[in-house]
């Protein structure tokens, strides 16, 4: 249906919207270039190699020397080629971060293992091949796109040139259908520029970034990086407030805790009662608070478990149970420090829970190195029930959170922790870290 | 009694040099870390050294390692290592290096005045005197079942034994009668098969070994 005098305005106005946006129509220039540097490119280098090959199949003639230099050729040609596929990939991704403001990640390197097999590795890559493909798109739907755009917005030009240089008869009529033609190309040039780069955009998406799994391998391995910054940070923040509260609030407990003892030890017979008692009071509760501040510290992070490891530091919240615990470590060389402070929170966090919630009269805490794994066991003769779900468990005799949050805590250096805890007991914690070191 | 005080706080070191002379020891040296506690033993030659664990520059064990060169370099030099945190593990590296005139207490006793000075001087005269929690921590490491025949009362009197306490100590800590506590203590011996010995620290020497085993 043909447009109205005010649909034509429209149309029109829609057109210089289109025209205006120039990006498309440099992108599809632009990849007019780089599709013929990249024919030069590879196509010199396919060229070269082919030929280099066949002179050393067909016998080199000549001086001796060529045939060196025919071996090298043939030898260096994949290594040259894998440059231009990243090259001419870096490249292209410049061009379209350049023009069309499109992103796309770097895939993947082929790093890791020997260094002089990284061509095989790369030849092997899928990236370096999906790049190959769209190179190979690039010199020819990308030139074949840029020489369709470029035609397009010159047709005025090639019209006026065809018109110059035709002969007279018939001129109207050329001159007509002439002008016809190159307004219709024209009027096309900016929609043709649009898909031809929406063509490209799309293609250099699927071929020259990363593919899905390689997306998600880069995705899992920053992950797994910030995860074990989390955790690394954890433990510098328990490090640093147990150092805190070592130089600060205990030292002026046990100072606080020595004048009232020596107050208390200078009090003659004739201070009278109350007095004396006020103050045997606050010598005991000061002794008190230092003796709780000391067990919570001793939770965090105790200077023993870096100094001389996990073996060293566990005698000391074993001791400090209300409860008899055994203590058998087995652990052979020590492990990362990330680990062993795990190791040590889930044993000082799962004793309070024995103590708080397993009516146990015993416990038995076992630490055993198999292979890279640490184990941590932690066993009871409590009533059992314990599970990692719901504050029913709290309840009757598990501690819910608390196992959830040791769990976490295990899961956030890839350990495990499982509980095997039927009712009426006994209880047993297993928890198995991989030991990192 | 001259004593040598390292303390890296300057609070405590105050109050200690206070409560050691009101205690009747002449402090002659008061450092704030290992390399001049050294130096003072050298100088002074004092009767005892009470030594923090963590000072600086690492504030990790350098009064540990202190201590260890005392006791090697400086045998008449009793040594009583006090730290906010008592570790197994250092009192095992103290005893091996000697079994005499050292001691390792939680900076908490030094509220208890009386026990305090008393540990000091047992200390001085070349006894043992181990923190409670040390030998706490010796007992949850027990790899042999003997002691799980002790009755509560003879695990109490073991435990004392090892902190170095000799029979009228051990009587007056539990209030009952010196024939009781030697009842106890041969009792214990006989379950744990050590050879009875009547030298106080000879005895803690037997306890501790039979814990470490």
């Amino acid at each position: 249906m043909a447009p109205g005098p005010g649909g034509v305005y429209r149309e029109a106005m829609s057109w210089m919207e289109t025209a205006r946006d120039w990006r498309p129509t440099v992108h599809a220039l632009a990849g007019l270039a780089a599709g013929a540097l990249t024919t030069a490119v590879l196509g010199g280098l396919l060229l070269g190699w082919l030929a280099a090959g066949w002179s050393l199949i067909d016998g080199p003639t000549g001086a001796w020397e060529l045939a060196w230099f025919y071996v090298v050729v043939v030898l260096a040609g994949p290594v040259l080629a894998l440059w231009a596929v990243k090259g001419l990939g870096s490249l292209q991704r410049a061009r379209l971060r350049a023009v069309l403001g499109v992103e796309i990640a770097s895939p993947p390197g082929a790093g890791g293992g020997q260094p002089l097999l990284w061509p095989l590795r790369a030849w092997r890559a899928p990236a370096t091949w999906r790049q190959l493909g769209y190179h190979l798109l690039a010199m020819t739907g990308g030139t074949a796109g840029g020489l369709l755009v470029a035609g397009f917005w010159s047709a005025p030009l090639l019209a006026v040139a065809y018109l110059a240089s035709s002969q007279s008869a018939g001129l109207g009529l050329a001159v007509l259908g002439a002008t016809l033609l190159a307004a219709a190309m024209v009027w096309a040039a900016p929609r043709a520029a649009r898909s031809v780069a929406g063509t490209d955009e799309a293609a250099a998406q699927a071929l020259l970034g990363p593919s899905r799994s390689e997306q998600l391998a880069l995705r899992v391995e920053s992950l797994a990086r910030s995860r074990a910054e989390v955790v690394a940070a954890t433990d510098a923040e328990r490090r640093r407030i147990e150092r805190d509260l070592h130089d600060g609030a205990q030292r002026r407990l046990v100072s606080l805790a020595m004048q009232l003892g020596m107050a208390r030890a200078s009090l003659g017979d004739d201070v009278p009662a109350s007095l004396r008692q006020v103050i045997e009071q606050a010598h005991d509760e000061a002794t008190e608070a230092l003796a709780e501040l000391r067990q919570l510290v001793r939770g965090l992070h105790p200077a023993v478990l870096d100094d001389r490891g996990l073996d060293a530091a566990l005698s000391g919240i074993a001791a400090n149970a209300p409860l008899p615990v055994r203590l058998r470590v087995d652990a052979g060389a020590r492990c990362a420090p990330a680990i062993e402070a795990v190791a040590y929170f889930v044993v000082s966090e799962a004793l309070t829970n024995v103590a708080k919630h397993a009516g146990a009269s015993r416990a038995e805490v076992t630490v055993e190195r198999a292979g890279d794994r640490l184990r941590v066991v932690v066993a009871d003769d409590g009533r059992g029930g314990a599970t990692l779900e719901g504050a029913a468990a709290a309840a009757n005799g598990g501690g819910g959170t608390g196992l959830r949050g040791l769990a976490q805590r295990a899961a956030a250096v890839d350990g495990t922790l499982t509980v095997d805890s039927p009712p009426g007991g006994p209880t047993r914690i297993t928890v198995e870290l991989p030991c990192g070191s | 009694m001259r004593v040598v005080i390292a303390e890296d706080s300057v609070l405590l070191q105050a109050g200690l040099t206070k409560l050691l002379g009101d205690g009747g020891f002449e402090v002659v040296a008061a450092v704030g870390d290992a390399e001049s506690l050294l130096r003072a033993v050298d100088e002074h030659r004092p009767d005892v050294a009470v030594v923090d664990v963590r000072m600086p520059p690492t504030h990790t064990d350098e009064g540990i390692r202190a201590a260890l060169v005392i006791a090697s370099q400086h045998p008449e030099v009793a040594v009583l290592v006090l730290s906010q945190y008592v570790e197994e593990r250092y009192a095992t590296d103290l005893l091996s290096e000697r079994t005499s005139a050292v001691g390792y207490l939680l900076k908490d006793r030094v509220a208890h005045v009386a026990d305090f000075l008393d540990a000091l001087r047992r200390v001085a005269a070349g006894g043992t005197a181990l923190d409670p929690e040390v030998v706490a921590q010796l007992l949850v490491r027990r790899r042999t079942d003997p002691l799980d025949r002790l009755t509560p009362r003879e695990l109490q009197v073991l435990q004392l034994m090892a902190e170095g306490r000799s029979n009228n100590g051990i009587t007056e800590a539990l209030r009952v009668s010196p024939s009781a506590v030697e009842k106890y203590v041969s009792s214990i011996f006989s379950k744990l098969d050590l050879a009875p010995t009547d030298i106080d620290h000879r005895r803690v020497l037997a306890v501790l070994k039979f814990l470490g085993t």
